[in-house]
């Protein structure tokens, strides 16, 4: 038993590190656009339709229409509809805006997906509890950013 | 796609009467002076569907008025040692037509703003000698939703200056924070963005002139704490507690941006 879970933390330890991601803090945002992947790979494009659609996860269709997604309900319109993001704006401004789009942006609406620092009153998720704030974690880890940002791409008028 | 959804988005143009008698103001082409984000001010009431929209023009299809019915049997029945009832010294509810507009208000007796709530747990202490409601129990939420009632169509008019300044400036800087690992302030949503859809959620002007609120999703009665506590955690914020100094000060602020709005409550929502 004890043998299984060291084994278990030593594999995620070796995920975690293999690629050497880039932590939110350490991210250098130049006119808002972030120029290197955050984990040094590829995005998978299918995996970010389904962050950007899954409430649980980057929940975009909240506040975001994407015609390319007829089968999500209930998309909201508080943001610009993403049709033709992909014509509309390069990789890294779209790493950017993903990542934190108040570089982008200011003082927008949309909510900081990769930041994990400056909050006020962070809660434990929807618990409506406090959170310790060294134990934030960003509300996308780094693949799935890159994964948003390769659906992004595909979204062309 | 988005010419539909915005058509979609605008509050609904009907009106509200209650019984075929009460006319409620639930749109004014004019918001107060000092709510320097408004032009217009509009009901929850506009933002809801059709069918939830019809439940409040006739008392028998308002759920939430059985919480009405509940507090008018509780107002009659003495509690506490002193032996005595709310009629035995209010007489009948419809005494208090009046108070449910003006609240919350200064307490120059108690030295601070105080709630509906506040003011019916005064009377339970220090008066009946009974034991205080909780914030959201049913009898407590019950009984505002009485006291709103007999104050429906009245316009709300809460005071903000003299001794409540200080809790509107603290009110309407909660207003404008924003809390919670998504930083959104109520301003963003109720201010910025009403009409618009958060998903399946019609943004409302979050004003509090219809509460209590019979929420169709719960199925019961819903104070003015327990949506902002709500509305807080939504943002993946630590939220306050119903009847924290911060809530009774927001609330002030919130039904000051509904000044000239009808008092509508218990109303209906989902
Ligand atoms: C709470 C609302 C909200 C959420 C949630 C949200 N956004 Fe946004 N987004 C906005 C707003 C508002 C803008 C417009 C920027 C501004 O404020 O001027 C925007 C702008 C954008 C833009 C630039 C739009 C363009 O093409 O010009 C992109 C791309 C974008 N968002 C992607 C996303 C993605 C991907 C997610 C989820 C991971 C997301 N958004 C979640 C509100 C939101
Ligand atoms: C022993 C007498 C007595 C009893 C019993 C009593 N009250 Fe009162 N109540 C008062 C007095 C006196 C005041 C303060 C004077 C005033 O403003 O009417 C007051 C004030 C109030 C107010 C504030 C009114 C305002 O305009 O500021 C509310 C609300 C209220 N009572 C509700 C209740 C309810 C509900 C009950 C029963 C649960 C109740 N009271 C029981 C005597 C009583
Ligand atoms: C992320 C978006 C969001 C934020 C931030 C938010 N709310 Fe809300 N609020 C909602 C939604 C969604 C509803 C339900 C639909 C509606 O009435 O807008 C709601 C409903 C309300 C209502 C009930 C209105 C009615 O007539 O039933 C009130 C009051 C309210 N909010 C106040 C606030 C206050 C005060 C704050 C800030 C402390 C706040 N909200 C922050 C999304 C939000």
């Amino acid at each position: 038993m004890k043998r299984q879970i060291a084994a278990g933390l030593l594999m995620s330890l070796a995920a975690g590190m293999s690629f050497a991601e880039t932590a939110p803090g350490d991210v250098s945002y130049q006119e808002g656009a972030v120029a290197q992947s955050l984990t040094g790979q590829p995005g998978d494009a299918a995996e970010g339709a389904k962050v950007m659609s899954s409430r649980a996860l980057g929940n975009c269709v909240a506040c975001h229409t994407v015609s390319a997604m007829p089968d999500v309900a209930f998309q909201g319109n508080v943001g610009p509809t993403l049709d033709g993001a992909g014509d509309r704006w390069e990789e890294a401004q779209l790493r950017g805006i993903v990542s934190n789009a108040k570089m982008t942006f200011e003082g927008t609406v949309m909510p900081s997906f990769y930041k994990t620092s400056g909050f006020i009153r962070p809660g434990d998720g929807y618990t409506g509890k406090a959170i310790d704030p060294a134990a934030i974690t960003p509300i996308l880890g780094a693949q799935q950013i890159e994964d948003v940002v390769a659906y992004l791409l595909t979204l062309k008028e | 796609a988005l010419v539909g959804l915005s058509a979609m988005a605008d509050p609904a143009e009907d009106e509200l009467v209650i019984n075929g008698d009460i006319t409620i103001v639930t749109h004014t082409t004019k918001a107060p002076d000092y709510i320097e984000g408004l032009s217009e001010q509009y009901s929850g009431w506009h933002f809801r569907e059709d069918d939830t929209r019809d439940m409040e023009r006739d008392d028998f299809d308002n759920p939430g008025m059985l919480g009405v019915e509940a507090a008018r049997d509780s107002w009659a029945e003495a509690d506490g040692t002193e032996g005595k009832s709310c009629a035995s010294c209010h007489n009948e509810p419809e005494s208090m037509a009046g108070v449910r507009p003006v609240m919350p208000k200064f307490n120059t007796e108690k030295g601070e703003m105080y709630t509906l709530e506040m003011y019916i747990n005064q009377c339970r202490t220090e008066r009946m000698g009974a034991e205080a409601w909780g914030w959201d129990d049913a009898a407590m939420v019950n009984m505002t939703a009485l006291i709103s009632s007999v104050s429906r169509g009245m316009p709300v008019n809460v005071a903000i200056d003299g001794p409540a300044a200080p809790y509107w400036e603290q009110g309407k800087e909660m207003y404008y924070t924003r809390y919670g690992q998504l930083e959104l302030s109520c301003a963003n949503c109720h201010e910025q963005n009403y009409g618009n859809h958060i998903r399946a959620d019609h943004l409302s002007q979050g004003q509090t002139n219809a509460f209590p609120t019979y929420r169709l999703k719960t199925a019961s009665l819903n104070s003015i704490h327990n949506r902002f506590k709500g509305c807080i955690r939504d943002t993946r914020a630590e939220t306050f507690k119903p009847g924290s100094a911060e809530f009774i000060a927001l609330e002030l602020y919130v039904a000051s941006r509904g000044n000239g709005l009808s008092v509508e409550g218990p109303s209906v929502r989902n």
